[in-house]
Formats: C-alpha cells, sequence, structure tokens
C-alpha cells in the first residue's frame, strides 16, 4: 500500500515536470524553425526529450520511452549538425511532442499510457533521421559517431549537458518550492479574514478613547496587513508568458493551415497577474489571437501587391501601468473596414440603416462586440462560428477589465485589454439605500454628484417616466436603487434638498445611480454568493464590513440591465459615444428622433412627449374604428404617425411597435413610429418652411435635414373626438 | 436487525422537525442578518459566521408555514450541504434524538405541497411524531414554486 503510493507522488511528479517540459518543447521547436543554429536552444530540446525519456524508461511506461528514444536519436543528429531543421522535421517533433502529451494525459487519467499506435510517428522519425539530404556540415561528424553506436554516444553526450545544465541553473531551482494551489488560496482567504479583522480594530481605535498604545499598535497592525496581503498576493501571480506560451504552436500551425506567413513577436511575457485572472482571459486571448492569424493578417501575395512584406507580423504585448494590467494583440494586416461592418451589421439587422449612416468609424469598429456579428465572410474552421468578439468582450468585463479596438484599414488592428491585478481584494465605495449597506467596485465607478437644491439649476427631470439629470448638458439616465432594490416604504423624494448620483460605467454606457448616502471606500474581500442568491443579477458578491455585518456587492452590469439603461434593441451603445462627443455649450433643444418609414426621420420636442413605449404587436386590439392597446389600465387609442403626415401607412415588420405617448388633460394617444432612434440635445434653429400641418418647421439635426413635429396639431387634426371624449374608459382587469 | 439514527430537533409553527446530526455544524442563537433585497422570500438575509459568509433560509416560509410572531428571534441551525453551509432559521431548538428505524414511516399519500418534497417521513415518537427534513432539498429553492 506505501509502496504504491509513494509510487504515484513519483507518477505525478514525473507528470509535473514532463508537462512543464513539453510545453517549453512546443516554444522552442518554433523558435528552432527561425534560428536554425541556435547549439544552446538545441541543447535544451534534447534535454527535455532525453529526461522524459529516461524518466519513463525507468517508471515503466514502454510506448512513451520508444517513441520518445526515436524522438531523442533524430535531435541528437540534429544538434550534432548531422540534419538540418525543415518544416518536415519541425512538423514531426510537434507530432511527436503532441504524442507525448498525449500519453502523459492518459497516464494522468488511468495510470495508462493508453493503447493508441505510434507507429507511424516513429517511422516518420526515424525516416528524417536517415534524410540523406543532410545539409553541408563539418564532415567528420556527420560521418563518424551516431551511426555506428548512437545509444553509447547519446549517453555521454547528454552527461555532459546534465552537468552542464545542472551547474548553471542549479541555484535557480534550489531557491524555489513547488506549491499548491489549493494551499495558495486558502492563505488568500486568511489574509482575507485578516484584512477584515484589521478593519474592524481600526475602526474601534479610531472611536475608543484616546490610547496612544493601541493607536500605535493598531497602525502597526494595519501596516503589517497590508504587507503580508500584498505578499500572499504575489505567490498566486503568474507571468502571462505561461498562457502565451501556447501561441508560438498556434500560431504557426494556423498560418499553415491558412497558407500564410506569420511571424509571433511577445513583449513582456514576464508581467504577472493573479492566477484567477490568467484562467479567465486564457479562452478571450487565444480567440484573439487565432481572429489575427484567420481574418487579420493577409496571405502573403496579397501583402506583397500591397507593398507590405510577405510575412505578416503579429505583436503581443503585456505591461503594467496604474494598477492595472495591460494587453496588447496587434497584427499589421487588412485592417476593418467600417463600411463594411456597417453594411454587414444592417444585413444582420442588428441596426437599422439610419444608425449605420450615423456611425462615426469608431463606433463602427465597435460593432465587432455586438452579439451575432462574426466578421469572417465564410465561416472556416478556424474562428468564425458565431461565438465572436462579444464572448470575449463579457468574459474580459466579467473581471473587471475594459476592451479597447482601433485598426486602420490596409495597415491593421490593434486591440488593447486592460484588467485589474486581482479580484479577490477590490477597492469599493461604500454607500448606504433603504438602512441597507452595499459595495460599489471602483472599476466601475466614473464621478460622484451631490446636488444640493439649494445650488439651483435643474434636478431630476423626467421624460414623463424616465428619470433623467442634466451633467454638464448630458442627459444622464438615472436610476434609483431604492426602486430597483424593490425597497418599500417611503418613496424617495427626487426633488428633496439633497441628491446623491454614483456615475456608473457599464457596458460603454453611462449612468446614474441615485443612493441615500455615500460612505467611504474600504479595501473589500469579495466573497462568492450562494446559490440560493446566483440568480439575483444585482448582486455580484458580499463582503464583511469592518462591523462584523455582511454587506451585498452590487453588480454593475447587472443593475444596468435591470434597469433597462442597456437596451440591446436600441443599440445606444453605438450611437451614444457620438452624442457624448457633440458640443454641449449652446443652449440646447432636447429632441426624440424617429423614424417615420422608408428611412424618414422625423423629430418631437421631448417637452411634449410623455413617455416611450413599445408593446408587442399581439397587444394591439381594435376598439371602435381605431386602433388601441390596454396601458396602464386604460384604453390608448394608437395612430400611424406615418399615414398622419401623408407618407402613407408604413408596416413595419417586427414583434413589437414603438409608441410616443402624448397625454393633455387626462387624455392620452400614442402614435405609432417605425423606430425610436434617439433622444438629442441640440441647438437647432427651426426653419418654418413647412406647408403642412403639424410640422413645426425643417431643422438639420445630427446633421441631417428632419422634420419637426407639433404632435399636439398632429392628433387634434387626426382625431380631435380622442381628446375630447369622456376620459379613459377603464378596462376590467 | 436495526440501526439507530440521531436527529437534532428543532420546533417550527409547533411541528417537531429533525436533520441528521451529522449534517448540523452548529447550531446558533439568533444572530444579526443582512437582507437582500430582490432574493426568494425564503431568504432571510446573510449571517457572518465567523468570516465565513452564510445564507439563512426561514424554514417556516420554505414550508409554507404561517409567519413566525414578531419579535420572536429565531434560531440558526447550521447545517452543511453540497454546495456549502447553509442556516435554516427555526423556531426552538429541541434534544438531539436517537431513534430506531422501526419507527420511521414514510409520509401519508395525503401529504402535498412543498412539504411531501421536503418531508421524507415521520418518525413515531411516544408522545409526538417527529418530521426527518431533507436538508438538501430545503436548501435548494430551485424545485417547486
Amino acid at each position: 500500500m506505501i509502496k504504491s503510493l509513494e509510487t504515484d507522488d513519483i507518477v505525478r511528479e514525473f507528470l509535473v515536470e514532463s508537462y512543464e517540459g513539453i510545453d517549453q518543447l512546443d516554444r522552442d521547436l518554433v523558435m528552432l524553425e527561425h534560428s536554425q543554429s541556435d547549439v544552446e536552444l538545441l541543447a535544451r530540446i534534447f534535454r527535455c526529450v532525453h529526461t522524459v525519456k529516461g524518466t519513463c524508461g525507468f517508471l515503466g511506461f514502454s510506448k512513451l520511452e520508444s517513441v520518445t528514444h526515436v524522438g531523442e536519436n533524430l535531435l541528437s543528429k540534429l544538434r550534432d549538425g548531422a540534419l538540418a531543421v525543415t518544416p518536415e522535421l519541425t512538423t514531426t517533433l510537434l507530432a511527436l511532442v503532441d504524442a507525448i502529451r498525449q500519453m502523459l494525459g492518459n497516464i494522468e487519467a488511468t495510470g495508462m499510457e493508453g493503447d493508441a499506435d505510434y507507429g507511424s510517428l516513429i517511422a516518420a522519425l526515424t525516416r528524417l533521421q536517415e534524410d540523406k539530404a543532410a545539409p553541408p556540415t563539418s564532415p567528420t561528424m556527420a560521418a563518424g559517431t551516431p551511426v555506428v553506436e548512437p545509444a553509447a554516444a547519446l549517453v555521454a553526450a547528454s552527461e555532459t549537458l546534465d552537468i552542464q545544465a545542472d551547474g548553471k541553473t542549479g541555484q535557480v531551482t534550489d531557491s524555489s518550492i513547488r506549491v499548491d494551489v489549493g494551499l495558495l488560496d486558502k492563505l488568500m482567504t486568511v489574509v482575507g479574514e485578516l484584512v477584515l479583522a484589521r478593519n474592524q480594530i481600526m475602526q474601534h481605535a479610531s472611536v475608543a478613547p484616546r490610547s496612544a498604545s493601541l493607536a500605535a499598535a493598531s497602525q502597526r497592525l494595519n501596516l503589517l496587513t497590508t504587507e503580508l496581503q500584498e505578499g500572499v498576493m504575489k505567490t498566486r501571480m503568474q507571468p502571462i508568458g505561461n498562457i502565451w506560451s501556447k501561441f508560438p504552436r498556434v500560431v504557426r500551425d494556423l498560418s499553415f493551415a491558412c497558407n500564410k506567413q506569420i511571424r509571433l513577436e511577445m513583449e513582456g511575457r514576464e508581467t504577472e497577474l493573479d492566477k484567477t485572472i490568467i484562467e479567465a482571459i486564457k479562452d478571450p486571448l487565444m480567440h484573439i489571437v487565432r481572429n489575427s492569424v484567420d481574418h487579420g493578417i493577409e496571405a502573403a501575395p496579397d501583402r506583397m501587391a500591397k507593398g507590405k512584406p510577405a510575412e505578416g507580423r503579429l505583436l503581443l504585448r503585456a505591461f503594467h501601468e496604474g494598477g492595472q494590467v495591460n494587453i496588447e494583440i496587434s497584427d499589421d494586416g487588412r485592417g476593418l473596414d467600417p463600411e463594411q461592418l456597417k453594411q454587414k451589421a444592417v444585413e444582420k439587422g442588428l441596426i437599422s440603416a439610419d444608425q449605420a449612416a450615423r456611425l462615426s468609424d469608431r463606433e463602427a469598429l465597435n460593432l465587432i462586440f455586438v452579439a451575432g456579428f462574426s466578421t469572417a465572410a465564410a465561416v472556416t474552421n478556424i474562428s468564425g462560428r458565431g461565438v465572436g468578439m462579444d464572448v470575449v468582450k463579457t468574459n474580459i468585463e466579467k473581471i473587471g477589465g475594459v476592451v479597447d479596438l482601433q485598426s486602420t484599414l490596409g495597415a491593421g488592428t490593434t486591440l488593447k485589454i486592460k484588467i485589474p491585478l486581482t479580484l479577490a481584494i477590490i477597492p469599493a465605495l461604500i454607500i448606504t439605500c433603504a438602512e441597507g449597506r452595499y459595495a460599489i467596485p471602483q472599476v466601475n465607478l466614473v464621478e460622484l454628484v451631490r446636488r444640493e437644491s439649494r445650488d439651483g439649476g435643474h434636478g431630476v427631470e423626467r421624460i414623463h417616466g424616465a428619470p433623467v439629470y442634466r451633467l454638464r448638458g448630458n442627459l444622464l439616465p438615472l436610476v434609483f436603487l431604492r426602486d430597483e432594490l424593490g425597497a418599500t416604504g417611503a418613496a424617495q423624494d427626487v426633488d428633496d434638498e439633497l441628491l446623491n448620483i454614483v456615475v456608473l460605467q457599464a457596458d460603454g454606457r453611462t449612468f446614474g445611480l441615485v443612493v441615500g448616502d455615500i460612505n467611504d471606500t474600504e479595501e473589500i474581500v469579495v466573497k462568492p454568493l450562494s446559490k440560493q442568491l446566483q440568480g439575483v443579477s444585482a448582486f455580484s458578491g458580499a463582503t464583511i464590513m469592518g462591523d462584523g455585518r455582511v454587506a451585498l456587492i452590487l453588480d454593475t452590469l447587472g443593475l444596468a440591465q435591470r434597469a433597462n439603461v442597456i437596451s440591446a434593441e436600441r443599440e445606444r451603445t453605438v450611437v451614444d459615444a457620438g452624442v457624448a462627443a457633440r458640443d454641449h455649450h449652446r443652449a440646447r433643444q432636447t429632441l426624440l428622433v424617429c423614424g417615420t418609414g422608408e428611412g424618414r426621420r422625423a423629430a418631437i420636442p421631448l417637452s411634449s412627449v410623455a413617455r416611450l413605449e413599445e408593446f408587442q404587436r399581439s397587444r394591439v386590439e381594435w376598439a371602435g374604428h381605431y386602433e388601441a392597446v390596454q396601458y396602464r389600465g386604460q384604453i390608448l387609442p394608437l395612430l400611424q404617425l406615418s399615414s398622419l403626415l401623408g407618407f402613407g401607412a408604413s408596416q413595419t415588420p417586427g414583434v413589437t411597435v414603438s409608441v410616443v405617448v402624448y397625454g393633455e388633460e387626462g387624455h392620452r394617444v400614442g402614435l405609432v413610429v417605425d423606430q425610436i432612434l434617439d433622444i438629442v440635445e441640440e441647438t437647432v434653429a427651426i426653419e418654418h418652411t413647412a406647408a403642412r400641418e403639424g410640422v413645426l418647421g425643417s431643422a438639420v439635426v445630427q446633421k441631417r435635414v428632419t422634420d419637426v413635429l407639433d404632435i399636439a396639431a398632429i392628433v387634434r387634426n387626426a382625431a380631435p373626438w380622442l381628446l375630447e371624449a369622456s376620459p379613459e374608459h377603464e378596462v376590467a382587469a | 436487525m436495526s440501526t439507530l439514527q440521531q436527529y437534532c430537533t428543532f420546533t417550527l409553527d409547533g411541528f417537531l422537525v429533525g436533520v441528521e446530526v451529522s449534517r448540523v455544524q452548529e447550531i446558533i442563537r439568533y444572530h444579526e442578518m443582512t437582507p437582500v433585497p430582490l432574493a426568494h422570500r425564503v431568504v432571510r438575509g446573510l449571517i457572518n459566521l465567523r468570516g465565513q459568509i452564510v445564507t439563512a433560509l426561514d424554514l417556516r416560509r420554505r414550508l409554507d408555514l404561517p409567519e413566525r410572531a414578531a419579535g420572536a428571534f429565531p434560531t440558526n441551525v447550521v447545517v452543511r450541504t453540497e454546495d456549502g453551509a447553509v442556516s435554516f432559521l427555526v423556531d426552538e431548538i429541541g434534544d438531539v434524538v436517537e431513534v430506531d428505524d422501526s419507527s420511521f414511516e414514510r409520509p401519508p399519500e395525503t401529504l402535498r405541497g412543498v412539504a411531501r418534497q421536503l418531508i421524507t417521513g415521520a418518525h413515531k415518537l411516544s408522545d409526538r411524531l417527529l418530521l426527518v427534513l431533507d436538508a438538501e432539498r430545503a436548501a435548494g429553492l430551485r424545485d417547486e414554486g
């Protein structure tokens, strides 16, 4: 029993070492292709295969031994210069690495090598050894030693190598030890507890009657805890090179498959990140790299035609900056064509032609992050399977990261990712609302706005139901945390003397979260929520505060989605950046821009709009001779705006109808528009040129000539009885 | 041939309910809770159990029993489940009862609703019935409505 346990340990150690070795092999082999004569590199490759062979022979894995043995022989010839590196040779050696990896995997899973047959691989390796197409090398070496008695020569050679290696790397291995990740996780948890206890003590020390010694001790505790926290955090750090190490192989294989020449360069592979983050960005990074190879970089002839070097360049860069890690993936490929992207988005029905026309190039680039968008014209087996950049973006945002895309048509694309160093302990803003205390992760925070009514100016304004706040001339949608949390009790009076707004960013949208009180920022230890609470999208976790009580961590993205700040249908994300970028200094009018059929646009002064609604088409019923929907317990008559304007009834397909609700003295009428495009704040000069009833005039809105409507007049003209009839027949619920 | 079973017992609206002793991590008196807005109504809040955050579930609500009288403080029975520790809020904690398999009977067909899925059966004690609670199911909130 004990013996087998010991053997298990040895096997496990063998596996760990061999995995590390073959990961390195992948990289080295690809590198070898570029630097043929690198003796040190060859020696390292040889040593690695030799070690695997030696150990597996000792452990009785004969199949693995026989495969590695042939590989070793081939490598020894390479090392001695008897053979030259060719792509075929590299491919075969990589196949050898795959075979080793496969067998290691089997050993790990079942304890056996598995029953795959490696006969053809062995044959290929043997054949390459005897390849007479050997390059001119030093004739004495080629003719002499290896062929006659390979084994003896190898043993001798490898012994000298091992001695060399010991001499060089001995100190490094002696000063580091292997630690189980579970143990590190546990340490991290304990340090988390310590941080909380420290926070508690600091709080007591600040309230307690002045005691110099307590103050000094707690100060010292504070420093030590911080130091310990940083230290433990460091143990969990891994260089990003660990996940990059797979890329040379991937890029090589892919570029072979796509018939492209690509050189992969990596800078800052020693940049360190928390292990959990490394895990989280592994797949997104792989996806981006595959994309660049598959779609970004052109095939050699195309490149030459454009006057670029035949070999494409893919650069991975990582560096620390401002407490965050930056990762950049850039290629010098064809770049993204904003026009093509827009066209494709329209084809896929992700945005309307109208919206597309208004997008700036930069906004158009961001279209690739919209769900359901894939740039590949043809779906290849390498990328373009529909799960695309949107997944990459969500995954990165999930860990508090930000993705930014820059591209120049014809010159290349750069994707920049910013991610936090760690997730376990994060700085957060503590707020209170409806008797509860909540933490908001600082990464989502844009700014804090405190408005007192005596400061004058605008307070909360409403587009009927939807509250907004004017922040430096921009309309900031407001979300009342109290309402979102479903708090009961006295409703928050928004015109009260004090308003605390936490401006947050989620998915590229900015919104204001109205909270009760803003306390302080604190380092918090993030704890996951139990299964019973995972369906509650408003929270991302919980933490223990200095006083020992539990506080919930707000999930900015989840809140924004709950409050419909992020609406997939209207693509505000894309449009918003353009609106924000415009000039805000002059006096402005807020206009609702909507589509009225066949690409026509109309603007309605927002002041005359009571509310914007979207109804399921199936809810539209007939009430007498007009269409209507049941709305807030009443009947809301519907009028087709485009037919009232004399454009003919528009019939937009779709399951929902967009309705602008107009209200006058308790009467409500809904005007059906094709689409609600945007709400803009612009300085508009209305020119009174229109002769039509119900049109105030024309104005240039968002660089386009747009009719500005007088909806009161339109309704009055079209259906005066709707505003006169005895109001609102109650609908029996 | 019979086996002995030990149950940690507690009361809920007059019923005597038990969970296997081996599942119970600890019993704590009333503990301050942080309510979780928007959560399932059975979730009464989160408690800080020496640095571990534990979700407290109201067993009265879980079993569709009437609400606890205002001002009555529930007791926390912290049990281990597959997904970590969960605290059951109960009325009063009782003794640890040792019972024999032979006194066990499956619930009658007339037992309906939520209880049918959460109560695996009853042990006939000399003076009253001990209802056996399926702690794992009680802690999961998905299955029934």
